[in-house]
């Protein structure tokens, strides 16, 4: 008798309880000032800079999260409404831009700095300091593997020496830079590389071996230009140029190291920024100190003139890509600035 | 006479060989560990300070910190802990001292074991269907808590049931027969007696849970996070209007935004160091947290079984 009696009460007392659990924290969270921005990889080290910045010049007051789950794992999240800021490290895409209109997301795109991509050298490499685009499609493409092993295949008057090759793991935002703006479409390449996420090892590789080449970031290289050689690149496509290009911050920005140098962007969500003043607070912080914090954490900025124009683009709150779902590749920051007043 | 000799000296002669064999491997498999830890605290310890341990992660090597990552995996672990042991210790009762053996029984019985053997992404993906996006609980500690709650479940089962089956089956009939209850048969001896066994796979199954990574990154855990899940009844932050809007509820941490030890120690190993901005050893330091609340948890589970080892004796 006391068990059956007993029983109900105790589930009414835990659903309760349940209840309580479930109810209580939504509503703190509501009143909480979290500014969610999630995102590429690339971008990472800017934005948490910035937001380190920012975190400790409010005192606490407003909350700032950032993860990395790729620029295109961030996209999907920014055009479900879960973020205020998504970091980016290409134009958004077609699918994507159509994505976030079914749901209703406006968003403001502010290029925020250059990234580019080195192509490295071990340092007793004598031959191969300059390479054309072409010769890295060669030794890049799909059709290269298993074939193209020695570097006497890509150009006849370098040794008859296998090829140790390294690159960027392929969930990376590297990867498909590199092999959209080499090998012409993105994501296509040739799988018998050592691929790693972790640029130390990529580093490393190089290092250790005569006859390797590999790729990542120019951050990554700036910082350990000691140990490597860089290659220039010359593209037959390049407005400015047809000799080799160094990898550069001064090429980067005038436009000549191409197609291996990409603007970064973040892209706001404008009902976050309309509707919460700790979104715009941080955005505005965002942009009043990315110049220096970029050069910091060995980004490449933009010019200062390209951080006005990025500047009065937010003040205007002007939405929309003005890529229309293209790539960014070989694009000047010119041409960006020039699209962007129109 | 001669062939029983020589039977015998073979004998020996491979029961020797055997122990030099597992010997040898034995000390081969202390020493890569051994190593691995000892060159993990060489280059971890020295960065352990206070600083460490009360920072936010920042982008100068020097100045970051571990605190929101320990404090992360510590309730993290809390709430696995309340979740998985309690439901895996009752399932593991009933399925070996209640259930009828019939073809149902059964069908969990292979279901329990081969998903212990399933990777850990599998379980980060259902997470992210059913936990965050279905019961709209966010990417919070809670999701992540009973997603490695859903991990070690089966591992937590398992070990409930071994060390059921191992108390003899007439300490049973004896408390029968003395008229005891099936609760009462359970409650004041299968447990107690089971403890220890059952304490070794708890511990086991947390152990593997606080190194998890995988399905943490797949339900949306953080890399850079600086501040704290609000404590029980600390105060809310003042609204626009200055005035106090009252305190966090009991339970509001667990609806908290989180990153873990793990996690943290990934983005630290990959993210490019400079020279004097070399983040290696804050991925060090916080690989020695690691180990020691994983050593703490062992540290726990041998004084349980101890502690019950002394009271029961049959």
């Amino acid at each position: 008798m006391t068990r059956m009696s007993s029983g109900p009460r105790t589930w009414l007392t835990s659903l309760a309880l349940l209840a309580g659990v479930m109810a209580g924290p939504a509503h703190a969270v509501a009143q909480d000032k979290v500014v969610k921005i999630d995102g590429s990889s690339t971008v990472y080290p800017i934005t948490e800079a910035v937001a380190e910045e920012f975190q400790s010049e409010s005192k606490g007051s407003i909350k700032v999260t950032v993860g990395i789950s790729g620029t295109g794992g961030g996209f999907k999240k920014f055009c479900r409404g879960e973020l205020d800021i998504s970091n980016a490290s290409r134009p958004i895409k077609k699918e994507e831009i159509e994505e976030c209109a079914k749901n209703g997301i406006e968003y403001i795109e502010l290029p925020i700095a250059f990234d580019a991509l080195t192509v490295v050298i071990n340092k007793q490499n004598t031959w191969a300091a300059n390479m054309t685009v072409a010769e890295l499609k060669k030794l890049w493409e799909p059709e290269a593997q298993g074939k193209i092993t020695k570097w006497n295949q890509i150009n006849p008057a370098w040794p008859d020496a296998k090829i140790d090759l390294f690159g960027a793991g392929t969930d990376s935002g590297t990867f498909e830079y590199f092999t959209e703006a080499v090998v012409g479409k993105a994501k296509s390449s040739r799988g018998d590389y050592t691929a790693s996420e972790d640029d130390n090892t990529l580093v490393k590789g190089v290092e250790g071996s005569r006859n390797a080449l590999g790729y990542f970031g120019m951050a990554y290289y700036l910082t350990h230009k000691d140990k490597l050689a860089a290659v220039s690149v010359a593209w037959d496509k390049n407005k400015a140029t047809k000799d080799p290009v160094a990898p550069n911050a001064e090429n980067v920005i005038n436009g000549s190291y191409a197609p291996l140098s990409r603007p970064l962007f973040i892209y706001v969500n404008k009902k976050s920024l309309e509707t919460r003043p700790e979104v715009k607070q941080f955005a505005k912080f965002y942009l009043d100190n990315i110049k220096s914090l970029v050069e910091e954490v060995n980004y490449v900025p933009l010019p200062d003139e390209a951080y006005t124009a990025v500047r009065a683009r937010f003040e205007k709150q002007q939405t929309g890509s003005v890529f229309g779902g293209e790539g960014a590749i070989g694009v000047k920051i010119e041409d960006i600035l020039k699209r962007e007043t129109k | 006479m001669h062939d029983l000799d020589r039977i015998i000296r073979r004998g020996r002669r491979n029961d020797r060989l055997f122990n030099v064999l597992g010997a040898t491997l034995a000390v081969v498999c202390l020493t890569v560990l051994g190593v691995l830890v000892a060159q993990l605290l060489i280059a971890g310890i020295p960065r352990i300070d206070w600083q460490f341990l009360t920072s936010f992660p920042s982008r100068k090597a020097a100045r970051a910190g571990a605190l929101s990552a320990w404090v992360g995996s510590l309730l993290v672990m809390l709430i696995t802990a309340s979740t998985a042991i309690p439901l895996g210790i009752a399932a593991g009762i009933y399925l070996e001292e209640y259930a009828r053996k019939n073809w149902f029984t059964n069908l969990i019985e292979i279901n329990i074991a081969n998903l212990a053997g399933v990777p850990s992404i599998i379980y980060g993906l259902m997470a992210l269907g059913l936990l965050v996006y279905q019961f709209r609980l966010g990417q919070s500690i809670l999701t992540a808590g009973l997603t490695l709650g859903f991990l070690i479940l089966p591992v937590v089962i398992v070990a409930t049931r071994e060390s059921l089956r191992a108390i003899p089956q007439y300490m049973r009939e004896a408390a029968y027969a003395l008229g005891a209850t099936r609760l009462q048969v359970v409650r004041h001896h299968l447990l107690p007696y089971s403890a220890g066994g059952i304490a070794t796979g708890v511990i086991i199954a947390m152990s593997r849970a606080i190194g998890e990574t995988a399905p943490l990154v797949t339900i949306g855990a953080l890399t850079y996070i600086a501040f704290l899940p609000p404590a029980p009844f600390s105060p809310l932050p003042a609204g626009p209007d200055g005035a106090s809007p009252g305190m966090y509820g009991p339970f509001a941490w667990i609806m908290s935004p989180f990153t873990v030890l793990p996690i943290q120690m990934f983005a630290w190993v990959s993210r490019p160091s400079s020279p004097g901005n070399d983040f290696a050893p804050n991925a060090a330091a916080a690989g020695v947290i690691l180990i020691v609340f994983t050593l703490g948890l062992n540290a726990a589970a041998i004084f349980v079984r101890q502690r019950v080892r002394r009271r029961v004796k049959w």
